[in-house]
């Protein structure tokens, strides 16, 4: 309780200071790049924060990374303005293009790399502000997996798992008991004795699951993890990741570039662009409302804002007599667009065509878009928008087909 | 060949394989960790020194840059104060280990410097020390480049130890000058290079061997 007040005290405080308050959006310099009307962000709801002050496993306060100059090259802000709290056994995915800051950003949480400004809380220890021994010892509770597994190739697999063990040193034995349940955990019991040579991308992985797991970390931190794994071996990685947060309530942080990662295993998701958080909250309401163009670039990886080749070539700007209005319907939110062709046909009396679809599903929420030909002509179109407007779907006219 | 010409030989290959044995060694005790230093105290690394650094690399170079004759005797002073004398080949090794030093600490450096810098980085981020990550990650990543390192170390040793015959060290070098050329004895000096061939043609083959039994990186099933 005397914790929960004093942390209360001092984000008041903390609010005090011009350079640590929330922005509403963008800052200034951003705002032009990203070109966000201002209308548009002010009409969009309120979202909750991702995690209340007290139950956060990582928090940044205020922090900037600046590299600095060395070599004849300039220096890089890497970061900005970065406040995030990532909330205890969640799994926040942490998404942007490549030169966001994504790597500078987990780097901060284990204390490979020290901010700039501000301060790195995890687990309630302040990692940003520990060197040395203390570091190593706070280091120990936190887990990290990488793109290229980074296994010694010296050492089996078993070695490598107890790698940590025998950093932090552990007694033999306990370490032989540790290890074999970590294998089993992993899944790859039988690879005990192999170099990682002899192992494929996904069983090398799992010995660098294994190994970020050996100390029984509070946080695992993924680094692109499964960028270098092809589409079913990612799903499998995924999926342990999940199980491994699920039962032993590891908090898990991911960053990547892959939309279908976050799809797949984020709850809580963190939108990094240049260096600056646009966006952050939970997976769905992301992503079912963006706000920023970079969101809606990686949502429409999931949802595909392409048309298909023979739909794209027949499509005109002009109506032809007999032919199709073609609209396209973004749906968002559970179970929406399930019954709308078949609404729209009882309620307009509309032979409505099905030209595409997309629907995926981002945190339990429908993502996706329908393309639909409407006959009648200009008249009938007008009503099917009308008709869509009310029931607050966002649609688009993009042309006609004969 | 004469029995005692052939004694001769044996007894030259003993004082070429001790000089060259003992200098190896103590050029690995001396060269390893100077090598590993170097190869990670510039700016930014594990045991970030930049300036001691810059001055190591300079004296390295400075002796690596210098003759081996010359090296003999210039430090015949220094010789005589750690053997005692500065005659034969006990007192050969002196020379032979400086020299060695500067070499195998660069061949040390580079098979250092192979190592995959994510290796380091995962190492510190479970809280390795930076001397747990030199003893359990570095050396051991860089073992096969190593052994490769000492092995070239020593084929180059068996070359400089031709010249210290120059202060009396003796050793096949010495024998093949004295008697092959000075005597004029072709069928010594071919003896001699042949028995310096099968050396470095053997410790070639062994440390090779090694390299290819310590490296991980190859499939071996």
């Amino acid at each position: 309780m005397v914790i929960a007040a004093l942390q209360r005290a001092r984000s008041g405080l903390l609010l005090l200071h011009p350079a640590r308050t929330t922005r509403p959006g963008p800052p200034d310099m951003k705002a032009a790049s990203i070109n966000v009307h201002p209308s548009f962000v002010a009409a969009a709801p309120a979202r909750k924060p991702i995690a209340a002050e007290a139950d956060a496993m990582v928090r940044f306060e205020g922090i900037a990374k600046t590299y600095p100059a060395y070599r004849g090259k300039p220096g890089v802000k890497a970061l900005q303005d970065i406040d995030i709290a990532i909330p205890r056994g969640s799994i926040t995915g942490v998404i942007g293009r490549s030169g966001a800051g994504k790597s500078s950003l987990v780097r901060l949480i284990n204390g490979l790399e020290k901010p700039t400004m501000g301060r790195v809380v995890v687990d309630g220890r302040e990692i940003s502000a520990l060197a040395g021994r203390d570091l190593r010892l706070a280091q120990r509770s936190i887990g990290m997996i990488f793109q290229h597994f980074n296994l010694l190739s010296s050492r089996t697999a078993f070695d490598n798992i107890a790698l940590p063990l025998e950093i932090a040193g552990w007694a033999k034995s306990d370490i032989e008991l540790r290890v074999a349940e970590l294998l089993a955990l992993v899944g790859i019991s039988d690879k005990h004795d192999r170099y990682p040579s002899e192992l494929s991308g996904g069983q090398k992985q799992r010995v660098g699951i294994a190994r970020a797991l050996a100390t029984c970390p509070s946080v695992l931190l993924s680094d692109e993890a499964t960028s270098a794994l092809d589409p079913q071996t990612t799903r499998a990685i995924l999926d342990l990741l999940a199980n491994i947060n699920r039962e032993l309530g590891v908090t898990i942080v991911l960053i990547t570039h892959e939309m279908s990662v976050v799809r797949q295993l984020a709850k809580e998701v963190v939108v990094l662009d240049a260096g600056h958080v646009v966006e952050k909250g939970h997976v769905a309401d992301i992503f079912t409302h963006p706000r920023y163009p970079i969101t809606r670039s990686f949502l429409a990886e999931v949802t595909g804002d392409s048309l298909p080749v023979s739909l794209a070539s027949r499509l005109v700007q002009e109506p032809a007599a007999g032919g199709q209005t073609v609209v396209r319907v973004h749906v968002r939110g559970a179970g929406a667009g399930d019954t709308l062709i078949a609404r729209l046909a009882r309620e307009l009396g509309l032979d409505v065509s099905l030209l595409s679809a997309r629907v995926d599903e981002i945190g339990g929420q429908h993502v996706g878009s329908l393309v639909l030909g409407i006959p009648g002509g200009e008249d009938a179109a007008a009503r099917v928008l009308t008709w869509l407007s009310q029931y607050r779907f966002s649609a688009e006219r993009l042309g006609y087909v004969a | 060949m004469s029995p005692e010409l052939i004694n001769l030989i044996i007894q030259a290959t003993g004082e070429t394989l001790f000089m060259v044995g003992t200098a190896a060694l103590l050029g690995t005790a001396f060269g390893l960790p100077l090598g590993v230093f170097l190869a990670t105290s510039r700016k930014g690394e594990l045991f970030a020194a930049p300036a001691v650094n810059a001055v190591l690399g300079m004296i390295v170079n400075a002796t690596r840059s210098t003759p081996f004759i010359i090296l003999v005797v210039a430090i015949i002073p220094f010789t005589r104060l750690i053997a005692g004398t500065s005659i034969g080949s006990t007192a050969a090794i002196v020379p032979l280990t400086i020299a060695s030093v500067p070499f195998i600490a660069r061949l040390v450096e580079a098979a250092i410097r192979e190592v995959d810098a994510g290796l380091i980085e995962t190492a510190s981020s479970f809280g390795a020390s930076p001397i747990q990550i030199v003893f359990k990650v570095l050396i051991p990543e860089a073992l096969p480049g190593l052994l490769l390192a000492l092995t070239l170390a020593v084929v180059s040793l068996l070359g400089y130890s031709a010249m210290v015959g120059a202060v009396g060290g003796g050793g096949l070098g010495d024998l093949g000058i004295r008697y092959g050329y000075q005597r004029f004895m072709p069928e010594m000096m071919l003896a001699v290079v042949v028995v310096l061939i099968a050396l470095v043609q053997l410790v070639q083959s062994a440390g090779d061997y090694l390299a290819r039994r310590v490296n991980r990186r190859l499939r071996h099933r």
